[in-house]
Formats: C-alpha cells, sequence, structure tokens
C-alpha cells in the first residue's frame, strides 16, 4: 500500500521521470523494433527469393524428391514425395534417439554406480572414462568412430569378433530370430505380462497399506514379464530360428546390417552422453546423506530395501532434473549426424533445402520439429518428476 | 596427555593388516568377495589393454619419417603422420609462408589467458587494456592488410587460430547478451519479458546445427540486394546469439539467488534501476554463477567443432583434410589422438581452474 501511495505523490506527468511514461515508451520501442526488423527481412526474402525464382511456401511438399534415403523405416524410394522423405529423416532422428537413451542410460547408470564404488580400482577407472570422453568434443568423437567403422575390412575378410556377428565397412551385421507366429503370441503374452504385474503390484501396494504385510513383489513380477512370454514361446513350439547371415562377395547375405553412419553416431552419443549422465548419478547418491542409509539400516531395514526404499527414491528426485536437460541434449546432439551424412531429419531436409532453395522454409521445419521433440520430452520428464516427487 | 592415565599398560602395535598399505588394500581393494571379484576384473583388463597401448602408442611407434612405407612396415603408431602434416592440421589453408602469423597470434591470445587467469589481474584497468589489444593485435596478424602484412582473407583462415577466434568472439558476445537477455527475462515489463523468454527458449530447443545453417544459409536472404556479411562473422554473430541464451539461464539463476533485501536497500539509497543493477546486483550474481558458465565456456570450446557443418575450416575440419591423404588414411587414429588431445587439455584445463576459482569464491562466504 505504501508503494501505491508513494506513487500518487510522485507527478503525474508526461516526461520521462514518470515510471509509467518510461514503462510504456520502452516496450512500444522495443515493440516497433521488432516489427520493424521482422518487415524489413522479410520484404527483404520476398524480393531475394523472387529475384531467384523460388516460389515460397510449402508447395515443395507434395513434389517429387528424386533422391534415395540410405536407411528408412518405411516404404521410400526416390520417386517418393518430400514430404514422405522428411518423414523418414524424422523416424530415423527418432529412432537413433530412442536406442541412444536407453543405452546411454544404461552406462550412464553403471559409470555412476562404479564412480562411487567402494573399489579404488574400479572408481580411478570409471573417472578416467569420464574425463576423457566429456573433455573431448562430440562431433571429434563421431568423426573419429566414423572412420574407423569406413576403415574396417570389406565384408570378404570382415571382423568375426562373435559367431555370425561381423564388422566390416559395411556396417555392423548380426543374426535375427526368423519370423515365426508364436513371436506374435510372445508379444501378446508379454502385454499381458506386463499389465498383470501393473495390477498385481497394485494390489500388493494395497494390501501392504491395509494390514502392513508385504507380499513379494519381485519374484511374481519377474514371472510375469518374463515367464509368460517363455510359457507362449513352449507353446508355440519353440521355434529357435536364426537367420544368420552369410558372406558374399561383395555384402552380406540374412541377418540385419546397421549402417557405419549409425553405429558411429551411437557409439559416439553413448560414450559421451553416458559419461555426462554418470556424473549426475554419482552427484545424485553422494547427494543422499550416508545418515539416511545409517537410518534405514537402524530400522531394520535390510540392504536391499534400504536401496530401494530409501536411497533410490531421494537420488531420483535429484538426478532426474539434470537427466531430462541430458536427454535433450542427446536429440539434439543427434543432429551432428548431417555430418557423417546419417539420414536423420537435419541430414534429408538440408539435402531438401539444397536441391529447391527454400531454405527458410526447411529451417523453420528442422526449429518445428526439435521444438516438438524438445517439448515432449520435457512434458513427459516433469510428469514423472512430479510422479516421484514428495508427495504432500 | 602425553603420560596418558598412570596404570596404562604400554599401547601395542595393531596387527599388521590393519595398518599402511595392507590396510590400504583391504579397505580399497578386497573389501568382501565381490569387492576382490572387481577388483581382479578390472585389473585383468587393465593388465590385457594398457601394456598393448603402449607397445603401440611408444615401443613400436614411428616418430619420424616422410615415408608411410616405413609406417606401414612397423607395428606400432605412425606419429609422423603429425610430423608430416601438423602444419595443415594446426593452420588449415593459412598461406604457408604465412604460418609465423598464426603462430605469434596464438601465443599471444594463450599469454592473455593466462595472465586473465591469474586473479591478481581481475581488475578493470588491466583486463580491458589487455583484451582491447590482444584482440587487435590478433586481428592484424591474422588478417595482415597493414603495417606491411600481406592480406588473407577469413575464408583462409583454419586450424588452431579459427577455433580460437570462434570460441573467443562467442563467449564474449554470449556474456553481455546472457545479461542482458537475463534482465529481461525477469523484467517487469510484460512485452520485454516475453520477447526474452521467447528467445531464449526457442533457440535453447534447437540444435546449434540448425542455427549455424540459418547463420550460413539462410541469414543472406534477408540482406537486401548487394549486400553481404562476410560468412565467419554471420556464424559467429549464429555462436553468440545460441551460447547468450544458455547464458542467459545461468545468469537467471544467479540473479534469482540475491535476497530481495539486496534490491530494497538499494531502492531506499535512491539508486535507478540500472545503477542497483549495474552495481549491487549484477556483481554479486555473477559471482555466484562462474563455476555454472564455466561448463558452458567448456561446451563452447567442445562444440566450436560444429562450425565445420557450415564448411569453416577449424581444426578437426583441417585435420579430417589432412588425413584424407590416401598415402596416410591408414593412420587416422594417430592424427585424430593429436587433435583429440589438444581439445581435451583445454577442456580438461578450463574444469581444474573452475574448480579452483569455485573453492576461491566459497572462501568467507557463509551462504
Amino acid at each position: 500500500m505504501v508503494e501505491a501511495e508513494a506513487r500518487r505523490l510522485v507527478p503525474r506527468a508526461l516526461s520521462l521521470d514518470n515510471e509509467t511514461v518510461r514503462a510504456v515508451v520502452l516496450q512500444v520501442a522495443t515493440a516497433a523494433a521488432i516489427v520493424a526488423a521482422l518487415y524489413l527481412l522479410g520484404t527483404n526474402a520476398a524480393h531475394n527469393m523472387a529475384r531467384q525464382g523460388i516460389v515460397s511456401g510449402f508447395g515443395f511438399l507434395s513434389q517429387e524428391a528424386g533422391y534415395d534415403v540410405g536407411e528408412s523405416w518405411i516404404a521410400h524410394s526416390a520417386r517418393s514425395t518430400y514430404a514422405r522423405t522428411l518423414v523418414v529423416g524424422l523416424l530415423n532422428t527418432l529412432y537413433v534417439s530412442a536406442v541412444a537413451i536407453v543405452l546411454a542410460t544404461v552406462l550412464g547408470v553403471l559409470v555412476g554406480i562404479a564412480r562411487v564404488s567402494p573399489n579404488w580400482l574400479l572408481r580411478k577407472v570409471s573417472a578416467g572414462y569420464v574425463e576423457i570422453f566429456r573433455n573431448t568434443p562430440l562431433l571429434l568423437q563421431i568423426v573419429f568412430w566414423y572412420t574407423v567403422m569406413r576403415q574396417l575390412p570389406p565384408p570378404r575378410r570382415a571382423l568375426q569378433p562373435i559367431e555370425g556377428v561381423f564388422l566390416s565397412n559395411r556396417g555392423f551385421t548380426h543374426p535375427v530370430p526368423t519370423w515365426d507366429p508364436a513371436h506374435g503370441w510372445m508379444l501378446a503374452a508379454a502385454a499381458i505380462g506386463i499389465g498383470a504385474a501393473i495390477a498385481y503390484r497394485r494390489a500388493a501396494r494395497r494390501h501392504h497399506e491395509r494390514t502392513g504385510r508385504r507380499w513379494p513383489v519381485l519374484w511374481p513380477t519377474a514371472a510375469l514379464v518374463v515367464g509368460l512370454p517363455a510359457l507362449a514361446w513352449l507353446a508355440g513350439g519353440s521355434p529357435i530360428g536364426l537367420d544368420v547371415p552369410r558372406m558374399r562377395a561383395f555384402n552380406f547375405q540374412g541377418g540385419t546390417t546397421h549402417s557405419p553412419e549409425l553405429v558411429a553416431l551411437l557409439i559416439a552419443l553413448v560414450a559421451y552422453i553416458g559419461a555426462f549422465i554418470g556424473e549426475i548419478v554419482r552427484f545424485g547418491i553422494q547427494a543422499v546423506g550416508s545418515g539416511q542409509r545409517e537410518a534405514a539400516r537402524a530400522l531394520g531395514l535390510r540392504d536391499g530395501h534400504a536401496l530401494r526404499l530409501v536411497v533410490l527414491p531421494q537420488a531420483l528426485r535429484i538426478i532426474v532434473p539434470p537427466l531430462t536437460s541430458q536427454y535433450l541434449n542427446l536429440v539434439k546432439d543427434s543432429s551432428l549426424a548431417v555430418w557423417i551424412g546419417y539420414p536423420d531429419f537435419v541430414s534429408v531436409t538440408n539435402t531438401a533445402i539444397n536441391q529447391t532453395g527454400q531454405a527458410v522454409e526447411g529451417i523453420f521445419l528442422m526449429m518445428l520439429v526439435y521444438l516438438s521433440i524438445s517439448l515432449s520430452i520435457s512434458l513427459f520428464m516433469n510428469w514423472y518428476n512430479r510422479r516421484i516427487g514428495y508427495r504432500r | 596427555m602425553t603420560g596418558g592415565l598412570p596404570m596404562a599398560a604400554p599401547a601395542q602395535r595393531p596387527p599388521l593388516d590393519r595398518v599402511g598399505a595392507l590396510r590400504w588394500l583391504r579397505v580399497n581393494l578386497f573389501s568382501g568377495p565381490l569387492n576382490t571379484l572387481l577388483t581382479l576384473v578390472t585389473f585383468g583388463a587393465i593388465a590385457l589393454v594398457v601394456p598393448a597401448v603402449l607397445r603401440w602408442a611408444v615401443v613400436d611407434a614411428v616418430w619420424r619419417s616422410a615415408d608411410p612405407a616405413v609406417c606401414r612396415a612397423a607395428a606400432g603408431a605412425c606419429w609422423a603422420v603429425v610430423a608430416e602434416k601438423h602444419r595443415l592440421m594446426l593452420f588449415g589453408l593459412y598461406p604457408h609462408a604465412e604460418h609465423w602469423r598464426p603462430v605469434a597470434a596464438t601465443v599471444l591470445y594463450v599469454a592473455a589467458v593466462a595472465l586473465t587467469c591469474w586473479p591478481g589481474s581481475w581488475r578493470r584497468i588491466v583486463l580491458v587494456p589487455l583484451w582491447t589489444v590482444t584482440v587487435a593485435v590478433f586481428l592484424v596478424l591474422m588478417l595482415g592488410g597493414a603495417l606491411g602484412l600481406s592480406l588473407v582473407e577469413t575464408r583462409e583462415w583454419g586450424g588452431l587460430p579459427l577455433t580460437v577466434v570462434v570460441f573467443t568472439a562467442t563467449v564474449m558476445m554470449a556474456l553481455p547478451l546472457g545479461i542482458i537477455l537475463a534482465l529481461g527475462r525477469r523484467s517487469r515489463l510484460p512485452l520485454i519479458r516475453t520477447a526474452a523468454i521467447g528467445l531464449i527458449e526457442i533457440v535453447r530447443g534447437v540444435p546449434l546445427v540448425t542455427v549455424l545453417f540459418c547463420a550460413a544459409v539462410v541469414f543472406p536472404l534477408f540482406l537486401p540486394p548487394g549486400w553481404d556479411v562476410d560468412k565467419l562473422v554471420r556464424v559467429l554473430v549464429a555462436m553468440g546469439i545460441f551460447y547468450g541464451c544458455y547464458f542467459a539461464e545461468v545468469i537467471r539463476g544467479g540473479l534469482q539467488a540475491i535476497p530481495k533485501g539486496q534490491h530494497e536497500a538499494a531502492a531506499s539509497l535512491g539508486l535507478s534501476y540500472w545503477q542497483s543493477t549495474r552495481k549491487i546486483v549484477l556483481p554479486q550474481a555473477l559471482r555466484v554463477v562462474i563455476p555454472g558458465l564455466m561448463n558452458h565456456v567448456i561446451s563452447v570450446f567442445k562444440n566450436s567443432t560444429l562450425v565445420i557443418v557450415v564448411g569453416l575450416f577449424d581444426m578437426l575440419y583441417a585435420t579430417t583434410a589432412a588425413i584424407a591423404d590416401p598415402l596416410w588414411i591408414a593412420f587416422y587414429t594417430e592424427g585424430y589422438l593429436f587433435v583429440g588431445a589438444i581439445y581435451f587439455l583445454g577442456c580438461w584445463a578450463m574444469s581444474r581452474y573452475s574448480q579452483f576459482i569455485e573453492r576461491r569464491l566459497a572462501r568467507g562466504r557463509s551462504y
């Protein structure tokens, strides 16, 4: 109220000494500057594009792209439209990001635990890994692994670290199970198993809250999630067909081959982001005071229970926000694929820009796609963060 | 307590495995069955890898030879590729006869950085002239066209000096921009706040590559016909804006950490918004955020490699080009290890320095 009174005492003259006038002037000036800049740039762009004979707008999306994309999750050829080609790139970005997020998280958690292990040797080795990979440019690592992949021997003399698994300058080739109707049943069984496991855990928690007694949780969950698909496999006649790749003159027949670009990108992303996640996990574990662990033990909780019920829930709250930003970094960093030619979204859009000259539209699409992905990950992780947060 | 209790028996030495090296081994390596197993596995891996790497990198290595055939005959690393190609790796396409200029410029730059790192130099009267002179001399040396030096256009710049230019210019632009954006985001004026939030969130949501494409490909479309801005300058401004938005978020954290009483005390002394911001709030806020900013400064150094995507010839691109020579391509590992080591040393030194600063700033502060 004092503030309002003071304001009344100030002369309400139309001068720059009046705070309200100053605020209005400043904002109007900012707005005018932004509008003027946009107008100027817009007219320049329209003029320049007209001069170069480029029709602005997204009409080019329905034209034939005329270039082939190496790897695709949907049917695609050089005859496909630009729209379809861009979708292929988007799916590749999502695929490489998803795989790298899972692998980097696993690696990071292992490294983080190793960093706080009571074992001196393990601690030092993991610290060395983190220092080296965190302090080297990601692009350098990508380029290095790509050169490694390209310099591998041709398929005829491919390295074979394990029977049926090949490393060559064509990429990483490994056997896949031949498709059998039983696999469909296994997928269905796994879905049912996961659903039943969730329902069982809910029931177990309600039982625990009502009676204070615990039902066993770990083994029934494991039995439902792993056991049901295994039963389906047995019931389906336990098919064990493997499509093992065989060497031909210039390439492999059978199995699945991942391109050198994809393998190099994945190795580099996982090693780089994994080092950062390792540090986050280490910090999260160390941030939970040792008093918490000792208190849990004093209450009679076993080590596993102390870790699961006392330490991890608190560590997770510290870990999740920085982990989210690492996931976002990973998705954005996957765009470095453009340098080694993995057909991710930036890469295929860049080709489209070079062919059509529609640079403004192309960059707009790139920004739109990454903003949407970033926003989705943020929303999901915020939801998860709220879920594991303190319940008030 | 030198005498102890009058009746105390003479102290006994602890058992041998509870003191000294044996105790250390017991606690740190063999405290239980799992720990022992981990030790043995890790040690086994080290014993397998380290001697092999040493034999490759040192014992069997070829250090100097103009002939790649010598390397191919040897079993070890071919450091000769670095000896042969180091000029291309370090200076890119810069005219060969003028290489003393990037060398002198880089040495001057490193000396200026070293001086700036010394806390005794943290005074306006030292830093402002130091960096004005350093930047001016650096540009004159690199660009030439004055003092009898031949003109070398930015198109021909490359290697380590270009990396230095990208890194330094980005940090120098991003810091003031970050401060302005952070203040803008906390402004009471809705329009300015919205504009700052919009820019920060959009830029932080997209990859650096797209921002660089914007600068290299799209921006010329927005210029009036006949205008031209040097590509290096365009890329530097783009990097500056990109990292300005990241710096802004760190600085905002520092601004939020300043107690409200500081603003109110400044206002009651009759200081205007800009006076209190410049003299009271920012000095305290920036002090708090130095470690956080250092993380992003390290990231600028690493991501300066991304300029190769728009065709600038930095150290990474120069190395890629150097080892693309079919005679030497087989020894790419040595080439990348060499530049990797330069990047690693830079980042590692910065992170160590950041820890030193953190300890120094924590001194004599209770909150």
